[in-house]
């Protein structure tokens, strides 16, 4: 079999256990859109301008959506088979290495992809949130980036989680406190400057900005974040190398 | 006749100990060869040395001609693992999960064929996280087998079974054998190594201590019959006897077996004492086994 055939191969089947594993797909599918219909109703979604609040939230549940179909699940499904001896066994075949991550990092895209459209259309369904087609060329590119680099840094961060019990509670020790300084969960004008200071080293913050910007109708022409994206990209290149030189396919401490 | 493994000098070191201490091993192609210890012995770093998972500190080691820790992917082509402890992603079929090995495979067996092999048929499309220990393992063999593999490395195939599980794993293995399989296991359970294998090495503390087929094994302790029967005192008996718990027992060379039960039921007739749970029992390769990796 080619690895283009293998690839596909994979990434089908690590869809077919994202869909089938209930605790995934609650958390990746389901969370952020009850975060989408609670936000809007605990904060209204009155027209200002002659746009929906909603406008705002949108982008920022897109970026959840996107980081847990990545990053959160990458970093908990790798170290849950790492420890199970699942990666070993595979490295006893002769399946590139690459190939195998990358059918995984398919998959996350092709999740990625499914919340993106998901979570817009119920945005524009129920909300009434405008997505003008000169943002969807930076939506798409947010969202390609963003994949890719939350994937590496979801590989990454399975160098530092030593146990099955222990993914979930690292991962979200960290995403957590990230998505509220990061204009993820709460959006204010009043962020005290050093909580922005913060959420502006780490690249979520990014991804929401990013992601804001294809929403936002006041921008003229088409919105190209690059800055936004360099510093993704910079965070993305951090986790492949630390995925790189760190990453092991048998279990913590063998 | 061409070998499939080849170890000379084997060794072995982590920071502070030596796990295997000078290992040499010969595995004919199409031969069913067991690796025998008890738990800590070294077999498992062996294997996973053959494997490619660890590198040797020192010796040489060939598997199908190759050294492990330098093969190219292709080499991987020709091996079926069985590793100790490893798990099958628990939300497919053993039949997606094994589609999904062939996949990583040149020249994949067919998949009902290796389903059939491992006898799964009635479990083909039951979730993997829904099945038994043995069915689990069954799962495993079948991967290892999916790539039509020329040797096959089964790390304690049976450990952990009850009996009849064991049974039915033995079955399978002798399988292989009937495809032709060059096949390297390791077990703690002589009876095991004894039922499968064509040849047998015995290692303890990192090195062999005996090697041969069952029956050389056997043959290289020297297996001494126990007489024995239940009683507290046997005075004028010709023969030296010592108490073990309720026990007399006599340790007889294997040719004076019938002399020595001779002088017992004579000086039973002669004194008039009986002989209750008198028995001659000869030490079964178990017992050798002990002796062996005790010494």
């Amino acid at each position: 079999m080619s690895w283009l055939s293998q690839l596909r191969t994979q990434g089908s089947f690590d869809l077919l256990t994202f869909r089938r594993n209930p605790a995934a797909t609650f958390f990746t599918v389901v969370l952020p859109l009850i975060f989408l219909f609670l936000f809007t109703s605990i904060f209204g979604n009155e027209e200002i301008n002659g746009v929906r609040v909603a406008n705002f939230y949108v982008p920022g549940i897109l970026a959840l959506s996107i980081i847990s179909a990545t990053m959160v699940n990458m970093a908990i499904t790798t170290t849950t088979r790492r420890e199970q001896g699942v990666l070993k066994r595979v490295r006893g075949t002769p399946l590139r290495p690459w190939v195998f991550v990358g059918g995984q990092v398919l998959a996350s895209l092709a999740i990625a992809v499914v919340m993106t459209v998901l979570v817009v259309l119920v945005g524009w369904l129920v909300f009434d949130v405008q997505l003008q087609s000169s943002g969807v060329p930076s939506l798409i590119i947010s969202l390609i980036i963003g994949t890719a680099a939350f994937c590496a840094l979801g590989l990454a961060l399975t160098t530092i989680i030593p146990s099955v019990n222990a993914a979930p509670a690292f991962t979200n020790a960290i995403a957590l406190p990230l998505y509220f300084v990061s204009d993820i969960f709460i959006i204010t004008e009043d962020t005290p400057s050093f909580i922005s200071t913060i959420g502006n080293l780490f690249p979520i913050k990014h991804l929401g900005q990013a992601l804001t910007e294809s929403f936002n109708p006041f921008i003229e022409g088409t919105p190209m974040p690059w800055g936004h994206w360099a510093v993704i990209i910079g965070w993305g290149v951090f986790g492949a190398a630390v995925t790189a030189t760190r990453f092991r396919w048998t279990p913590w401490g063998t | 006749m061409t070998l499939a493994i080849e170890v000379t000098d084997l060794h072995k070191s982590y920071a502070d100990f030596e796990a295997v201490k000078g290992v040499d091993l010969d595995v004919n192609d199409g031969e069913i060869f067991a690796f025998l210890g008890p738990n800590g012995a070294g077999k498992t770093t062996t294997i996973e040395i053959l494997e490619g998972f660890r590198t040797a500190t020192a010796g040489s080691v060939k598997v199908l001609g190759q050294d492990p820790a330098t093969a190219p992917l292709s080499w991987k082509e020709e091996i079926g693992i069985v590793l100790q402890e490893s798990e099958v992603e628990p939300e497919l079929t053993p039949r997606e999960a094994i589609r999904m090995y062939a996949a990583y495979y040149q020249a994949p067996r067919p998949v009902d064929e290796v389903i059939e092999i491992v006898g799964l048929q009635a479990k083909a499309d039951d979730r993997i996280g829904k099945l038994s220990g043995g069915q689990k393992r069954r799962v495993d063999l079948a991967l290892a087998l999916i790539g039509d593999p020329k040797l096959v490395f089964l790390d304690e195939p049976t450990t952990g079974f009850d009996p009849s599980a064991r049974r039915d794993s033995w079955e399978m293995i002798e399988n292989l054998r009937a495809l032709g399989r060059t096949v390297l296991l390791t077990t703690h359970y002589m009876d095991e190594a004894q039922q499968l294998a064509d040849r047998i090495a015995v290692i303890a503390a990192g090195k062999i201590v005996a090697r041969g087929t069952a029956k050389e094994l056997g043959e290289q302790v020297k297996a001494i019959p126990r007489i024995s029967w239940i009683g507290t005192t046997a005075d004028g008996l010709s023969v030296p006897f010592v108490q073990e718990g309720e026990r007399l027992v006599v340790e007889a060379e294997e040719q004076d077996v019938i002399g020595v039960v001779r002088a017992i039921t004579g000086w039973a007739t002669d004194t008039g004492i009986d002989l209750p749970g008198f028995e001659v029992i000869r030490p079964s390769l178990e017992d050798t086994y002990l002796r062996l990796v005790a010494e």
